[in-house]
């Protein structure tokens, strides 16, 4: 499997999301947000944490604009799959990719703690990795995580089996304790906690790895299309 | 030609940055501050000419990166 991270000026994720794809069998290419176009053959995308731009404007408002995130639509349009955390699912709430913003925290803080979160869908690679209604731990890091949608937005993605994760005690204000979500089609994600840090024993927990097994199964199992 | 984009959020969109400077005047003693909601101002030089053309040019680049319309709302004035 090949999968690439995209890399944006202030990213800091992009080498441990690597890390954790080479962990999961994946040959990783770093993807520079200039590109234009993407290497052909991806299976997989990952758009990283951090900081891109500095945060500057809105938090992933400014990558969401780089030429390399047209591509990246584009992939997810065909039916790719895309990976995107942290600031990755801030660039891609700005993008367009999935629906609603995420705004300042509630409490005002930078919130750095491993929180538990319950796995909210059978859907996609998500409910694959570890099946609806199971427990797991992760860490988050960020100071921007409160998702927020109109009620109908909330109403819809619920419905649908759209929302793949919800804390457990709500870190951040956000609407419905949501801490991840799908696309319509199950195969792009976007959630605040680091699964990229919970890969290895190392790390003080592996509840990750098992998000980026079924990641890379449900790639080989549903291809994108080839570009038009 | 100058233009002043002002972009706030949306009304029933919580703003808690601009609860806590709510709470830290009622601290300095400034009573009955009933709210308080945090946006930002953005200035922007034009080579324009018509101002017509200039504020429809301030509303797209609003649209397309300057505000989030999700949460946000935006006005845009010639200066």
């Amino acid at each position: 499997m090949r999968a690439g991270v995209v890399v944006f000026p202030g990213s800091n994720c992009d080498r441990d999301l690597a890390r954790a794809f080479r962990r999961a069998g994946a040959r990783v290419e770093m993807l520079w947000h200039k590109e234009a176009a993407l290497p052909p053959g991806l299976d997989v995308i990952g758009i990283p944490g951090g900081f891109s731009f500095g945060d500057y404007l809105r938090c992933g408002a400014i990558a969401a604009r780089a030429p390399l995130m047209r591509a990246v639509a584009e992939y997810a349009g065909r039916g790719g799959h895309v990976i995107g955390i942290c600031n990755g699912f801030q660039v891609m709430l700005e993008a367009g990719m999935l629906p609603g913003a995420l705004m300042r925290n509630a409490g005002l803080k930078f919130v750095c703690r491993t929180v538990t979160l319950e796995v909210a869908t059978d859907r996609g690679f998500p409910g694959e990795a570890y099946g609806k209604g199971r427990e797991i731990r992760l860490p988050v890091a960020h100071h921007d995580g409160s998702y927020q949608a109109d009620g109908e937005t909330l109403d819809r993605l619920e419905g649908e089996g759209r929302v793949a994760f919800r804390y457990r005690g709500n870190p951040n204000g956000s609407a419905r304790n949501i801490a991840g979500i799908l696309s319509e089609n199950g195969r792009v994600l976007g959630m605040m906690p680091h699964p990229e840090r919970a890969v290895d024993p190392l790390q003080g927990g592996t509840d990750g790895a098992a998000l980026f097994a079924a990641l890379f199964a449900a790639a080989a199992a549903e291809p994108a299309l080839r570009p038009a | 030609m100058r233009l002043r984009v002002t972009v706030m959020l949306r009304q029933g969109v919580l703003d808690p940055q601009g609860e806590a400077v709510r709470h830290a005047l009622g601290a300095l003693g400034f009573t009955g501050v009933r709210s308080v909601r945090q946006g930002k101002v953005i200035d922007l030089e034009l080579s324009d000419t018509d101002p017509e053309a200039a504020l429809a040019r301030g509303r797209e680049m609003c649209e397309k990166l300057l505000a989030n319309t999700v949460i946000e709302r935006y006005e845009v004035e010639i200066l």
